[in-house]
């Protein structure tokens, strides 16, 4: 892509340093509207979103159901936290194919803690932290000794599926009194009749928080912009002053702490059972739903918002299935890989469209 | 002295040291860890090493495949998987032709798993090299979609089958030697004859240096690129072949598991850089090895085998780190003159691997 690269797309969005609160609104659509090329793949994912569940609904039914919907939510809360540190390292032009291992390894050696008589909470801070060390290692071998995203960190997958199977190779469980099962509680919101109840977890209200703090640093912090800019050119960006070196390693910080997290929310999901063989593939979900969701592979272009579209894209998928019945699993991976390709062939499109 | 240098220079120089390492630290936990002896029901050779060899065949096979692709730039993450469908549909082809002719089953169902992953390569290749896909991303899909393909070739289960020739790919010998082995030294041998006594080897490395500027100096980048893939697809379906023969079944979801990641570590091992425009076949044949050797050492010692992601990890972490320009003008600035000095080559700097896109 690099010797194809245009001067527009070698130029970073531009920073809204000048906007005020009240021209904010207007700014941000008038952009929308002079940017609506990168959001064609995004709204596509959304058509294709509607047009999923209104099938789903009307073959199956029970689909816009608040239970179908929260429990959909809910189970996919750890995805939607793993696309929004996926996006950020994407839009660097980079990749992270650790998150699912990390996943793993965080998990594992969190419920261990608690079961050696560690605070629980305490536990589920170390988790987090555990994630992120992974993704100290592989953004300073990134940044500091030039090794490609891809291998520093398909180098930290092997090492935190390793290390997780060093640990432990049989499923191990949380104790019973253990915080963590709080992230699992079911609030009700509203108590519909028979099973369709409108519940919400505390692990979805981290998602729903990580997407918007995900949004904030990405589309309205100065760090963020600094992200877009990495990955729109590096030198540039080096060029304009703007700390690539810190951003970098920043960003694979923020990958794998938001595993650690996803770890932890996972974990509470499935009522604090362990395993070391957690998140096989979903380095791979969370890559599907970022692209699905309109982010350039190549870097510099994204919204963290299209990958939760993503995510919802990928769980209708699987509703689907799961509903049909009829549809062979052995299926399941060849449509995920079709309609991967199909928003990657739409992505090509377009960017051949303005590379003209 | 200068010779030393050199040799320390070669990457796989250090990937010959690792072996050399893990046998030592087997020999060192069992001195008759490198004996052989002879089996006495089957009259056949035994040893440690020989296991080595026989498992390190389907490593070689994909990790040459990967070497071409990695060199024009790309990357081919469906190795793996396309180890699974050559194995199944090898397994589903033997099982169905039970009763004919022994020999007659086996190339039926060679010269099928082959073609069909060649069919899938080309499907790879075509995207790649004619839509102008980015390599990563067309064979991620692929990746996900062969072992659905897997899956759907055998219904979902574990087929097995029995065909004596076909067992005797991985379990037989010749001169000693696991059978193999011996075959895949000698596609080995076969493709870097026809690599390097033609032009060909030079044009993938040109691609992979500057697919523009190759286009203009009269290589036709698409052939080529989409060559690669075909052949990766190809020995990766020989690689499932080797795998599967040794059990005589394939496990849709085990054959080839991850194993793409054990190629694109030996083709690293060998020297060749990510960033493509050069490849050593050696170079990736030594890499397979030592991941053989690797496995079978964490078994050796009594760490499960699942925890030898860790240990490749650790591999690589040091490999990378050793070829980087940091570490070397660290090691060897003092006494080396290297023109490059401590800072990076601006070209190596920014330019992931992802971004490598072919100019169509």
């Amino acid at each position: 892509m690099s010797s194809t690269r245009t001067l527009a797309e070698a130029i970073p969005p531009v920073p809204n340093l000048a906007e005020t609160k009240n021209t904010a609104v207007a700014g941000g659509l008038a952009r929308l509207w002079e940017r609506n090329q990168t959001l064609i793949p995004t709204l596509a994912a959304l058509v294709l979103l509607f047009g999923m569940l209104i099938y789903a609904e009307v073959a199956y039914g029970r689909v816009f159901h608040a239970g179908t919907m929260s429990s959909l939510l809910i189970s996919f809360a750890p995805t939607i936290i793993l696309a929004v540190g996926m996006t950020i390292v994407i839009v660097s032009g980079g990749i992270d194919l650790s998150v699912g291992a990390v996943v793993a390894f965080s998990s594992v050696a969190g419920v261990m803690l608690m079961n050696i008589g560690i605070d629980g909470w305490a536990s589920m801070v170390l988790m987090i932290l555990f994630g992120a060390l992974f993704g100290v290692i592989a953004g300073v071998m990134v940044q500091y000794f030039s090794v490609q995203p891809f291998i520093a960190t398909l180098a930290m997958m092997f090492l935190a599926r390793g290390l997780a199977s060093m640990l432990s190779t049989t499923p191990i469980q949380a104790p019973e009194n253990s915080p963590i099962h709080l992230l699992a509680t079911d609030w009700k919101l509203i108590d519909g009749p028979k099973v369709n109840d409108l519940t919400i977890t505390p692990g979805l209200i981290i998602a729903v928080l990580v997407v918007l703090g995900g949004m904030f640093y990405m589309h309205r912090s100065r760090s963020g912009r600094t992200v877009y800019a990495i990955g729109g050119n590096e030198s540039s960006a080096g060029l304009m002053g703007l700390p690539v070196a810190r951003t970098r390693v920043g960003i694979y910080i923020i990958s794998g702490a938001l595993a650690g997290l996803a770890a932890v929310v996972y974990t509470a999901e499935v009522g604090g059972k362990a395993q070391n063989v957690t998140g096989i593939g979903w380095e791979l979900d969370a890559i599907a739903a970022v692209v699905i969701g309109g982010t350039l592979l190549t870097g510099g272009y994204g919204y963290i918002l299209g990958s939760v579209v993503g995510v919802f894209v990928i769980a209708a998928m699987r509703l689907i299935i799961t509903k049909d019945g009829t549809i062979n699993p052995e299926y399941l991976t060849i449509i995920t890989g079709g309609v991967l390709l199909v928003f990657v062939l739409l992505q090509r499109v377009l960017t051949r469209r303005r590379a003209s | 002295m200068n010779r030393v240098k050199t040799a320390l220079r070669t990457p796989w120089f250090w990937g010959i040291v690792g072996i050399a390492l893990l046998l030592l630290i087997n020999s060192i936990k069992n001195p008759a860890y490198l004996a052989l002896s002879i089996n006495p029901t089957t009259g056949m050779l035994t040893g440690n090493v020989l296991d080595i060899l026989r498992v390190s065949a389907p490593i070689i096979m994909i990790a040459l495949g990967m070497t071409f692709v990695i060199a024009t730039g790309g990357i081919d993450l469906s190795v793996g998987s396309m180890m699974a469908v050559g194995g199944a549909v090898a397994m589903e082809t033997l099982r169905s032709l039970d009763g004919s002719s022994p020999i007659g089953a086996m190339f039926a169902a060679i010269g099928l798993a082959v073609v069909l992953a060649m069919v899938l390569g080309a499907i790879n290749g075509f995207l790649v090299s004619v839509v102008g896909l980015q390599p990563f991303i067309t064979t991620l899909i692929m990746m996900l979609a062969a072992r659905g393909i897997a899956r759907v070739v055998t219904g979902g289960q574990n087929t097995n089958a029995t065909n004596e020739p076909f067992r005797l790919l991985a379990n037989g010998q010749i001169f000693g030697i696991p059978t193999s082995f011996v075959l895949a030294i000698a596609i080995v041998l076969l493709i870097a004859l026809a690599m390097r006594r033609t032009a060909l080897g030079l044009m993938i490395e040109s691609i992979g240096i500057n697919p523009h500027a190759s286009r203009l100096a009269g290589i036709r980048p698409r052939p080529i690129l989409f060559g690669v893939y075909v052949l990766s697809a190809a020995l990766a379906a020989v690689g499932g072949l080797f795998s599967v023969s040794e059990v005589m079944t394939v496990s849709v979801g085990g054959t080839g598991n991850l194993m793409e990641l054990d190629a694109i570590l030996a083709v690293v091992i060998g020297g060749t850089s990510l960033a493509g425009g050069k490849f050593s076949i050696v170079g990736s044949t030594v890499g397979a090895l030592l991941i053989a050797t690797l496995n079978k050492t964490v078994l050796f010692l009594g760490i499960p085998a699942a925890a030898t992601p860790a240990f490749k990890a650790v591999v690589i972490i040091v490999l990378v780190l050793l070829q980087s320009e940091r570490v070397r003008s660290w090691a060897f600035g003092g006494s080396s003159r290297r023109s490059s000095g401590p800072t990076r080559p601006a070209a190596e700097q920014g330019t992931p691997p992802v971004s490598k896109e072919v100019v169509a």
